[in-house]
Order: structure tokens, then sequence, then C-alpha cells
């Protein structure tokens, strides 16, 4: 499971001897975190975001199981019961804003995250079952998260139900019994709430399980690098505890004040006013809008707007969760040998060109479905599949890469043979 | 194979949105949408500024006091404040005493039962109360205001964009329609024109007509119409997010924390990694 020259565990004190034969849970720990995990000695600041995703992760299911406590999964008195949270709870506002704004830094973090692993090559052999477990937990992610948005029952929680569940009725013939059977009656109501209140306090324990399997599937080739090459020798590695303990230490620091800002200053900028609003199934609000970290699908859901062969509703409904599934194709789509996006120059334009993309399908997506909103989504959303399916195919054939360092510690220390010239290799690592 | 059926889903999807673009286009340009003439007329909530602004503003309790009283004596007589409670009152500077007799004193009484006969029956509130509804239910309510419904204000500057400068602005921005103003955006019967609020036209008469309609106490600003509207926008401010003084000086001391952890984290950060980072010189 790791490097022939990893520190093996040695339990030093007898009950600690005792324990490892018996259950070697400190030997795990060990192992998993600590001195016994070698890791590539050059991993940037991207490398920081899986940690912070689980910390994320964390303080989401502690101030959930607190709200749940207070919460009224009721149609009548849900969104009563979110305001008593807000108001006589002790410290109620607290564990509420913490949790809906602790919801979008699970999602930042996770983006970057992914970002993170499309730049760097991190879904090639042999992490594609790393990757592919990191998807799914990213839409059981989706999945809570909009469950969760249901759940004070105000405008937008209806209304957004009404529009998500709606999309299964585009499916032709069984579309509308899937859709009815989804939500519990014709139209969200106390089945609905019952049902997404159970399951939203049911799937982050699932992403835990997940988590230890996409964890897991990471350790047995190791961590990738920004380099992209392989871990070769001892040099190349630090053990993960203190070092990366250390970093990650400060890198929860820094995203915990980000979260701090958010929650104590501006609790309610990334929410909609409307949901302040208690739901009313005759009052349609103006702009339906998901919460922003659905945008980019929403964006891709709506430039479907002309029928060809099939409805343009179920375009829009399979491109949108197409979108998301071609990703578990990609260690197959690119077969570039070259890992790194730092050693691959035609790909980073590519890329730089699909996160600009990305990021106008994010904006579109938040915007009522007019012009010039709708083309530009269009025209984002036409770039976001030809990456994927034609360009990385193609790329991955016909590109020129850079050379590839000798070794990683080669990248990091400078080739001794050149005489200080190789302080290049570290900057291109960048 | 992977890559063939990838390029064929890839060919499928970018063609069907970029006919999507096609046809978008070609109506865009044959015939472009017009924004309805309303939206020239509809004006953003104007820059006001409150004591309770940024991370280092207030409540300022004299403000919130002169806000309830318009709440009291203008706004309640169709507006509920379902979420708060008399005894929420005690937060924004009035004693017990006050409390309890705002309370007993208030116009509409509470739901209860005859405890001889257990017919429905109404006792004066007390400090445990919610603020009662001012209609029965909404039938009633719309019945005495042409068929609109007033709604409840407790959550309002959080259920509005624009937050209190809107409700402010919304207060202060009872007009005349504009003579070019179309007939479509005219005000029907019943309604008035108001060009902060979404479509012009609003049930709501201007409730804040006149300077002085509310005696304020001695030691306090004049009751000016704009001075009434901004002191109950900032009521209705305290009255949806009572709980956020406490929340911004929690914030500071959270703040003050994390920044000495994360500096703390930095240092240790840099002295595990110095010897592996001057290893190549």
């Amino acid at each position: 499971m790791s490097f022939p020259w990893a520190e093996q565990y040695t339990p030093k004190h007898p009950f600690m001897r005792w324990m490892d034969e018996r259950l070697p849970l400190p030997r795990l720990v060990y192992n998993s975190v600590g001195k016994g995990y070698p890791v590539p000695r050059n991993l940037n600041y991207a490398w920081n975001f899986g940690v912070l995703a689980g910390l994320a992760l964390v303080i989401q299911i502690v101030t959930g199981i607190v709200l749940a406590m207070h919460y009224n999964a009721n149609a009548d008195t849900a969104f009563a019961s979110t305001e008593h949270i807000m108001r006589n709870v002790n410290s109620g506002w607290f564990l509420r804003y913490l949790h809906a704004n602790g919801a979008s830094f699970f999602f930042i973090v996770t983006y970057l995250h992914i970002f993170r692993g499309l730049y760097y090559g991190s879904y090639k052999a042999p992490r594609e079952m790393v990757w592919m477990l990191g998807l799914v937990i990213f839409l059981l992610m989706m999945a809570t998260a909009f469950m969760g948005y249901v759940l004070p029952w105000g405008q937008m929680s209806f209304w957004g139900a009404q529009v998500i569940t709606g999309l299964f009725g585009a499916i032709p013939l069984v579309g509308e019994p899937i859709q009815t059977w989804l939500v519990g009656g014709f139209a969200p109501d106390q089945a609905t709430l019952t049902r997404f209140f159970s399951l939203h306090y049911l799937l982050p324990f699932v992403i835990a399980g997940v988590i230890i399997l996409h964890i897991w599937a990471l350790h047995i080739p190791g961590s990738n690098n920004p380099t992209g090459v392989d871990v070769k020798s001892p040099q190349d590695t630090v053990p993960f505890h203190p070092y990366y303990t250390a970093k990650d230490g400060f890198g929860a620091g820094v995203a915990l004040i980000g979260l701090a800002l958010l929650t104590f200053f501006a609790p309610n900028l990334l929410g909609h006013a409307d949901n302040y609003i208690p739901a009313n199934p005759l009052s349609t609000p103006a702009h339906i809008v998901p919460e922003w970290y659905f945008w980019p699908f929403y964006a891709i859901l709506r430039a479907f707007t002309v029928d060809f062969i099939l409805p343009a509703k179920l375009w829009g409904v399979i491109a949108m969760f197409g979108s998301i599934l071609i990703l578990f194709l990609l260690p197959w789509l690119d077969k570039s040998p070259v890992r790194s996006g730092s050693y691959r120059p035609t790909f980073r334009i590519f890329f730089i060109v699909w996160l600009v993309a990305l990021a106008l399908l994010f904006v579109a997506g938040g915007k009522p479905a007019e012009e010039p909103w709708v083309m530009i989504s269009q025209v984002a959303t036409i770039y976001y599949f030809a990456f994927f399916l034609i360009i990385l195919p193609i790329l991955s054939m016909v590109e020129k890469t850079l050379p590839l360092p000798n070794s990683i510690s080669e990248s990091v220390l400078g080739n001794k043979a050149n005489d200080g010239t190789a302080a290049a290799a570290p900057a291109a690592a960048e | 194979m992977v890559r063939i059926l990838g390029f064929l889903v890839g060919l499928g999807f970018c063609g069907v949105a970029a006919w999507s673009l096609l046809w978008g286009a070609i109506s865009a340009i044959k015939e472009p949408v017009e924004k309805p003439a309303e939206y020239a007329f509809h004006r953003e909530p104007e820059p006001v500024s409150y004591s309770f602004d940024g991370p280092f503003g207030r409540y300022d309790n004299q403000q919130l006091q002169r806000g309830f009283q318009v709440y009291r004596e203008v706004c309640a007589a169709c507006h509920g404040l379902h979420f708060v409670a008399f005894r929420n009152l005690s937060e924004i500077g009035y004693s017990e005493a006050e409390v309890r007799a705002i309370a007993a004193q208030w116009p509409i009484e509470v739901p209860s039962l005859n405890e001889a006969t257990g017919e429905p029956a109404t006792r004066p509130a007390i400090p445990s109360d919610r603020f009662p509804e001012p209609y029965a239910n909404e039938v009633a309510a719309r019945a005495a205001n042409s068929n609109a419904f007033p709604p409840d204000l407790s959550l309002i500057v959080k259920a509005r964009e624009g937050g209190a400068p809107y409700i402010e602005s919304l207060l202060m921005g009872y007009q005349d329609p504009p003579a070019d103003l179309p007939e479509s955006a005219r005000p029907g019967v019943g309604l008035h024109y108001n060009p902060y609020f979404a479509n012009l036209n609003l049930a709501m008469p201007s409730p804040i007509t006149a300077d002085g309609q509310v005696t304020y106490a001695p030691g306090n600003p004049a009751p000016t119409r704009q001075q009434m509207a901004h002191d109950v926008s900032a009521f209705l401010a305290w009255a949806a997010e009572p709980r956020a003084d406490e929340r911004k000086n929690m914030g500071l001391v959270v703040l003050i924390f994390l920044i000495f952890a994360t500096v703390l984290a930095y240092l240790s950060y840099q002295n595990i990694w110095h010897a592996k980072k001057n290893e190549g010189e």
C-alpha cells in the first residue's frame, strides 16, 4: 500500500503494543495520515483542497446534527421552526448560517479540488478509481445540497424542488410517473419534505463512506504532484506527518477565515431573498434559480432551446446529466502520457479557455433566461462538451509536450550536473 | 472505442447546442425582444446608510424604539409581526414593566378560550405572546384591502432584494404617475404608483403621509416623513435579524482568534519545512 521506504509503525508503550495486536487502529492512522505515508515533496497549495473538503464535511455533519434537533420536517411548521432556530435557540443563528455557508464552502473547495485534478492530470492511470470515486462524491454532494435547500420550505425551496424534480418529467413515457414517485404526489408537499429530510440526513454519511474509498484508492499509487512524474526514490517524498499536516493546518486557517467572514458578516450574500418568504404553491417567484453551485449545470440545461428529433427540454436534461457523466470517461478520453498541464503548453491554453467557459456558465446560470445570457451559455456549453469529447482526445494524440524532469527531487533541487542552471525546472512546475 | 463514441456524443451535443444557438441568433435579429416600457420607470432603492451597516455597525436602540412606535401606530393596523414576541422588545431597551404595558395595551387581543364555557374568546397579550395577527385569516385580510394581502413584516427586510434601503425608498417613493407612463402601467382602481415597487403599482396607499404623524418622545429627532420612514426601516431590519449585533461581536472575536491561529500555523509550517526547502542550496 505504500513505498518500500515508508516508515514502519512500531508501538513503544506496552498498551499500544497490546492494542496493535488486537485492533491496529493506530497503525491505520499512522499509515494513512501519519509518518507512514510518504508524499511527494513538491505539492503546491492546490493540494490543500482535499483535506479542506473533508473539513467542510465534518462542519456540515456537526452543525447539521444539532440543527436537526430543533428543525421540524413538517410542511406547516418547517419555515417557523427555521425561524425559531434563528431567534430562540441559543446560537441557533450561528448553527444555521454556518451550515448554509458551510455548504457553499464545501462546494468552493471541491470545485478547486476538481480543477487541480484536471490541470495536473490526477485522473490518469493509475488513479482512475480515485477520480471516479471523487465524481461519485460530487454527485452525492449535489443531491444532498439540493435536498437541504428544500428543508426551510421557503419560496425558493418549494419552487426549486418543483423545477428540479420536474426535470425527470422530461423523460419520454415514464417521466411523469417517475416525477410523481420521487415527489410523493403531484406537487412538492409533506411527503416530499419528509423524504428529503430523511435522505438529507442519510447521504452525508454515505459521502463519508465513499471518501474512505476515495482515500483508500489514492493511497495505493500515492498522491500525484505538480510535475506529474512518478515517485522514484526516497528523496522524492516526505512523510505526510509532520510535513503536510503542518501545511494543511495553515491552509485550513486561511480557508476558515474566509468561511468566518461569510458566516458572520455576509451570511445571506450567497442565498436568495425569496427563501425568506414561506412556500406558497399558488405564487410563482419571478426568477426561479437554484443555489450558485448549480448554476453551470442550470445554464447547460437551459442552453437547449430548440427541438431536434427530441424535445428541447429532454436535450437539456440529457446534457445537464451528461456534463458530469462524461467526466467518468475522462481517463480514457485523454490518453496523453504526460499528466501535468505544466508540461503540456497546448493543453494549458485549451484548459484555461475551458475555465473561462465554465465561469461564463456560472454567471449565465444565475441570470434569467434572457438574451444575451442564453446565447452565452450556448457558446460555453458547446465548448464545455467539445473540450472533453473532441479537443482532448485529438490533442492527446498530436500535441508536443515539454521534456519532463527525470524525477521529483530533480525538479525541486535542480540538476546538480547542470551547475545551478536548472533553477528553471521548479519555476515550470508552479 | 471510448474515444470514437465520445467523439460522436460530443458532436451530437455540440451540434444540437449550435442548432439552438443558430435559431436564437436568427430570432434575436429578426424580432429583437424589447423590454416592456415599464422597465424604464422602475427605480433601484436609494442608497441609505444605517447605524447597523457593515461589520462594525450596531443597532441604535433609540432609533429602534422610534421605529417600533411607527410600526405600532401606522403599520400594525394591517401588517403582522408573526415571528416577534413582545418579550423581544426588552432587547431594544424597553424595561420589563414597559414590555408588560405594551403587551397589555396592544389594540388586538390574543385568541384564547373562555375558561368557563370553552367558547372562543380573546385576552390581553402578555410578554411571552407573539404579536397578534391583525386579521383573523387571509380572506378577512383581502376583504379589507381591495383583495391585496398585506405581508407579514417580521422578515420583510431579508425577504426583499435591497433590504432596509428598499423599504425606506418604497415608503418615501409614492408619487403621481409620470405623464409619459404607458397606459398599461398606470395604476388601476385601488392601486398606487410607486417606482420602487417591482411592477410600479401596489395596493398599499402611502402609509406615512405627513410630518408629525407620530409624536416622538422629547429628546428625539423631529418626526419628519423621512425620519419616520428611516426609523421604521431600521426597526424592521432588527425584527428580521434580531441577533445581528451578537453575530458581529462573535465574528470579530472568531476572526481575531483565527488570524492568530493561522499565523502560528504558518510559522510552524515554515519551521517544519525549513531544512527541506534549503536542501538544494
